[in-house]
């Protein structure tokens, strides 16, 4: 079916073949020289038959739609079991991320745990600690909420410059999910906390060899962590941590601990590996913050990006990207399509919804010049998001974690766009 | 269970084998540690067989494998180099996490002395205590990590939000724009290996 796309290159082509395919000038409207067989003559979709129902009891996405994937970045771990890969955030539109593709950061591996074997411990200084099995969680009144779960460590790379070409790669450690569970507070009252619960934490674990234990402020547990099982509808995919994950609004992904296995009550945090060795940030007088959870207000735009050139030519634009704050909803997205000179207040598509992903839009028009293209959140708290250099002169460049400055885009006369930094 | 009036009486009581299964966690004042001792020269054999082909002999680290040892007043480098030694301010991560999650691919395979030993080791190639030392639960928390004081609570409020909330510049913000870097000039993105459609 290839050979009859008329309109010939594909977007791969154009970045095998560079700028050429980009030369097409319009202004005004397109006009036809000859009648378009695709409309002309009768295509075989239009004549024989498609596939049946029971051609696909759960389905993939249309071929024509393999770009759109996880990638990994081999140089950056020694092993994948260990690592991490990237949401084809460049490609996705709206706001659900599609679990099919939403990254994956495992410590030990994406473990296979049936739910007949699952069970869930919540002990310490509780009254009554407790063993619960997956269908006792599937008992408790339970709640959807959609949440982005973003790596501490996205845009890790760029702390020191422009590294990576393309969203997915500099912005992709990021889902959107809607979530369906059940409150961990209600959990915590099932098995009886009582007393003084401003000073207790809860330690949370894995049933993976890894463990990923971290320590979390009981008054966060109470708040408004969910105890999930579904996500957009469904079970939640075995390297999202089937079947039960935390989820921990607006705090960094580390602490979303998949395959959930054991909740303690504690009077101290523990200070774990992943609250000391990792998910700390370096400051560049060689201290290091700890206990950094929440996910600062950012913005990224994903298309036009290194991985969506525009092959349009001059005219309309949609000029694209998604916004989110560990701190509440979004209230603002400005875009700037001259590296931060000048700044035009973009269309939220909805009203931001608390820590989730808010899709935003900057209808505009190219007239073929470059661009150096930014986009910069506010949320409801009043925080703007910082530039890159804000953010290096109070931490320097090796923090690996948070970093939540603002991405520029340059945008060539072809129509190809590259990651930099600009002054 | 028993359901209180606000309970649902779900789940049962956990058993206290079952609670002393799972529940391996080793606080910076060393509790949770369970009784045992091991010495850096029984350390380095552990060491030797069981994390070496990783993590080097002397902990240095093997190819892109995290190196343990080694580092020391590197912090505020261009680019620090993190280990137990350099880095982690508690004696008690470094055994909570080698006991529960290494080696990798074959974890909690370590028998508490074991750990005592390797931890011990560990130690001694960070230059923090000497060859003869043999570690236990009572010594234990007696060893202060040199980067304890290395860390502070996130201050990020104080610092950044306080200052970073505010009105921001929409005309005019800046004289002339330039271009300082660019990602093709690494050039170390993946190359796509997707086919056309």
């Amino acid at each position: 079916m290839s050979e009859k796309r008329p309109n010939g290159t594909s977007r791969r082509a154009f970045l095998r073949g560079g700028v050429a395919a980009a030369g097409a000038v319009a202004a005004g409207p397109m006009r036809a020289e000859t009648p378009d067989p695709l409309i002309t003559e009768v295509q075989d979709w239009a004549s024989g038959l498609g596939v049946g129902v029971d051609e696909v009891p759960y389905g993939l996405p249309i071929e024509f739609e393999a770009d759109v994937r996880r990638r990994n970045v081999p140089w950056l771990t020694a092993d994948t079991k260990s690592s991490v890969n990237f949401t084809p955030i460049h490609a996705l539109d709206g706001t659900i991320t599609p679990q099919g593709c939403g990254f994956e950061r495992h410590h030990s591996g994406a473990i296979t745990l049936h739910k007949d074997d699952y069970r869930l411990m919540v002990h310490g200084l509780v009254e009554r600690p407790l063993v619960f099995t997956y269908a006792d969680l599937e008992r408790f009144p339970r709640e959807n909420h959609v949440y982005f779960c973003e790596c501490a460590a996205n845009s890790g790379m760029e702390w020191a410059g422009a590294q990576l070409n393309g969203a997915q790669y500099t912005h992709g450690m990021i889902h959107n999910m809607e979530y369906t569970g059940v409150p961990l507070r209600a959990l915590l009252n099932e098995a009886g906390i009582s007393g003084d619960l401003s000073d207790k934490w809860i330690y949370v674990e894995g049933a993976d060899a890894a463990s990923n234990g971290r320590s979390i402020p009981l008054a966060k547990a109470l708040d408004d962590v969910l105890v999930a099982f579904k996500a957009n509808g469904e079970a939640l995919r075995r390297e999202h941590g089937y079947p039960v994950r935390l989820v921990v609004p607006g705090w960094e992904g580390n602490l979303w601990i998949k395959w959930l296995r054991r909740i303690e009550v504690t009077n101290a945090p523990v200070e774990s590996r992943e609250e000391t060795s990792k998910y700390t940030d370096t400051l560049a007088d060689g201290t290091a913050r700890k206990w950094t959870w929440v996910m600062d207000a950012k913005s990224v735009i994903t298309a036009p990006s290194p991985q969506m050139p525009i092959q349009h030519g001059t005219g309309p634009l949609v000029i694209t990207g998604m916004a989110w704050s560990g701190h509440g909803r979004i209230t603002r997205v400005d875009v700037s399509k001259d590296g931060g000179k000048t700044w035009e207040i973009a269309r939220l598509d909805r009203a931001g919804e608390a820590k989730a992903l808010c899709r935003f839009y900057l209808d505009t028009t190219w007239d073929g010049g470059e661009m150096l293209l930014q986009s910069r959140a506010m949320d409801e708290t009043g925080y703007v998001q910082p530039t890159k250099n804000q953010l290096r002169a109070v931490r320097g460049e090796n923090s690996v974690y948070h970093n939540n400055g603002i991405q520029t885009w340059h945008v060539a006369t072809s129509g190809e766009v590259e990651n930099v930094e600009v002054t | 269970g028993g359901a209180s009036a606000d309970t649902l009486g779900l789940g049962r009581p956990a058993l206290a084998e079952e609670i002393a299964a799972w529940d391996l966690d080793v606080r910076p004042d060393g509790t949770g540690l369970p009784p045992g001792s091991g010495d850096v020269l029984t350390g380095e054999g552990v060491f030797a067989e069981k994390c070496a082909a990783c993590h080097g002999d002397f902990g240095e680290g093997v190819g892109n494998w995290p190196e343990v040892a080694g580092g020391q007043g590197t912090l505020d480098n261009k680019d620090p180099v993190k280990t137990v030694g350099s880095y982690w301010p508690y004696l008690s991560t470094l055994w909570d996490y080698v006991h529960r999650s290494m080696p990798y691919g074959a974890a909690q395979t370590l028998s508490p002395d074991d750990v005592y030993a390797v931890a011990a080791y560990i130690l001694y190639s960070n230059d923090i205590v000497d060859e003869e030392f043999s570690l236990n639960a009572t010594n234990f928390t007696g060893i202060t990590m040199p980067n304890a004081d290395g860390f502070v609570v996130d201050d990020r409020a104080a610092r950044e939000y306080d200052v970073w909330r505010a009105a921001p510049c929409m005309a005019e913000c800046k004289d002339s724009v330039t271009i300082t870097m660019r990602a093709t000039a690494l050039d170390v993105t993946p190359r796509d290996d997707v086919a056309t459609a």
